[in-house]
C-alpha cells in the first residue's frame, strides 16, 4: 500500500509554514531559556530542596509554560506543513534555520555572548543537520 | 562567576541531551510503524499504543531528555546547549551505519564532519555569557542625631 504525498503547495506558502515552524519554535526555546535562567541552577535546587523543590521551581514560573505553550505551537505546525509539504524539505529546513534562528534571538532577548565562535558554530551545525536530515 | 569550565556531571547532562531525543525518537518510529495503521475514528487504539515497549521507552527516553535539557539551560547559554547537543544527530548516523548497516551518502558524511567540527568549535567556548556581578547598594547612611 502506498501512502498518499502530500499536497503540494506553491513556494510561498511553503516559506510561510517553514517560518512558521521555527518562528514557534526559536520563540519556545528562548522563553523556556529565559525561565531556566530566571529559576537559577536547577542542579544547587534539588541539592538543597531535593527533585520535589526542583520540580516545584519550575512548575511555578510563568515563562516555563509560556515556552512549552510555543513549543507544542511549533510542533503543530510541524505537523501541519507535514501535511502539505514532503518531510525531505521540512525536516532539515526547519531544523538547521532554527539554530541560526536562536543564535539571533539568543544575542537579541537573552543578551547571551553570541561571538564569533559561536556564529561560526551554529551556521556549520545548522548546514550540517540540513545534509544529515535531507 | 560564570561557569567557564564544565564539570564531570555537566558534560553528562550535555551528553543526555545529546543522546535521548535522537533514541527516543527512533524509538517511537519504531513502535508506531509495528502497530497497525490508526484510524482516528478509534482514538481508544493510540492510547493503548503508548503502552507498548517501544513507545513506553521513547516516551521514557523524551522525558529524560526535557528533564536534562531544562537542567542544562539552568547553567548554560541557549546558543551554546543547542550547537553542542546536535552530536546526538552524528551518533544516529553513525550508529545507522555500522549497527543497522545502513547506506550513508557523501552528502551525509559531509554533514556528520561539520557538525562534528561545529560542536568541537563552541565547546572550546565559555558555556555561559558572564555578566557583570551587581553592585552591592550603599549602606544607608547613618542617621544623624540632632542633639536638642
Amino acid at each position: 500500500m502506498t501512502l498518499p504525498s502530500p499536497v503540494l503547495v506553491g513556494p510561498w506558502s511553503a516559506v510561510a509554514m517553514i517560518a512558521a515552524v521555527v518562528l514557534c519554535s526559536t520563540a519556545g526555546e528562548v522563553l523556556t531559556a529565559a525561565a531556566m535562567k530566571s529559576i537559577g541552577d536547577l542542579d544547587l535546587i534539588r541539592a538543597r530542596s531535593g527533585l520535589k523543590g526542583a520540580i516545584r521551581a519550575v512548575i511555578s514560573c510563568p515563562l516555563f509554560f509560556a515556552g512549552v505553550s510555543f513549543l507544542a505551537l511549533a510542533f503543530f505546525s510541524l505537523l501541519f506543513a507535514l501535511n502539505h509539504l514532503n518531510l525531505s524539505l521540512v525536516a532539515p529546513a526547519s531544523a538547521s534555520l532554527t539554530l541560526v534562528t536562536n543564535a539571533i534571538a539568543g544575542k537579541i532577548f537573552l543578551k547571551e555572548n553570541v561571538d564569533r565562535r559561536r556564529w561560526g558554530s551554529a551556521v556549520l551545525v545548522g548546514i550540517g543537520v540540513y545534509l544529515l536530515a535531507h | 562567576m560564570a561557569h567557564a569550565k564544565l564539570s564531570p556531571r555537566q558534560y553528562l547532562i550535555l551528553g543526555l541531551v545529546a543522546i535521548c531525543a535522537p533514541l527516543g525518537d527512533t524509538c517511537l518510529s519504531k513502535g508506531m510503524t509495528a502497530i497497525p495503521a490508526i484510524d482516528l475514528a478509534h482514538p481508544g487504539t493510540l492510547v493503548a499504543a503508548v503502552f507498548t515497549p517501544w513507545i513506553a521507552f521513547g516516551i521514557a527516553l523524551l522525558i529524560g531528555f526535557f528533564a536534562s535539557y531544562l537542567t542544562a539551560l539552568s547553567w548554560a547559554d541557549l546558543t551554546f546547549v543547542l550547537p553542542a547537543t546536535a552530536f546526538g544527530n552524528v551518533i544516529v548516523a553513525l550508529l545507522a551505519h555500522f549497527w543497522l548497516h545502513e547506506t550513508i551518502s557523501w552528502q551525509r558524511w559531509l554533514g556528520v564532519v561539520l557538525i562534528t567540527v561545529g560542536v568541537g568549535f563552541v565547546a572550546q567556548g565559555p558555556s555561559l555569557t558572564e555578566r557583570p556581578e551587581p553592585k552591592p547598594e550603599p549602606a544607608p547612611e547613618a542617621e544623624e542625631v540632632h542633639s536638642l
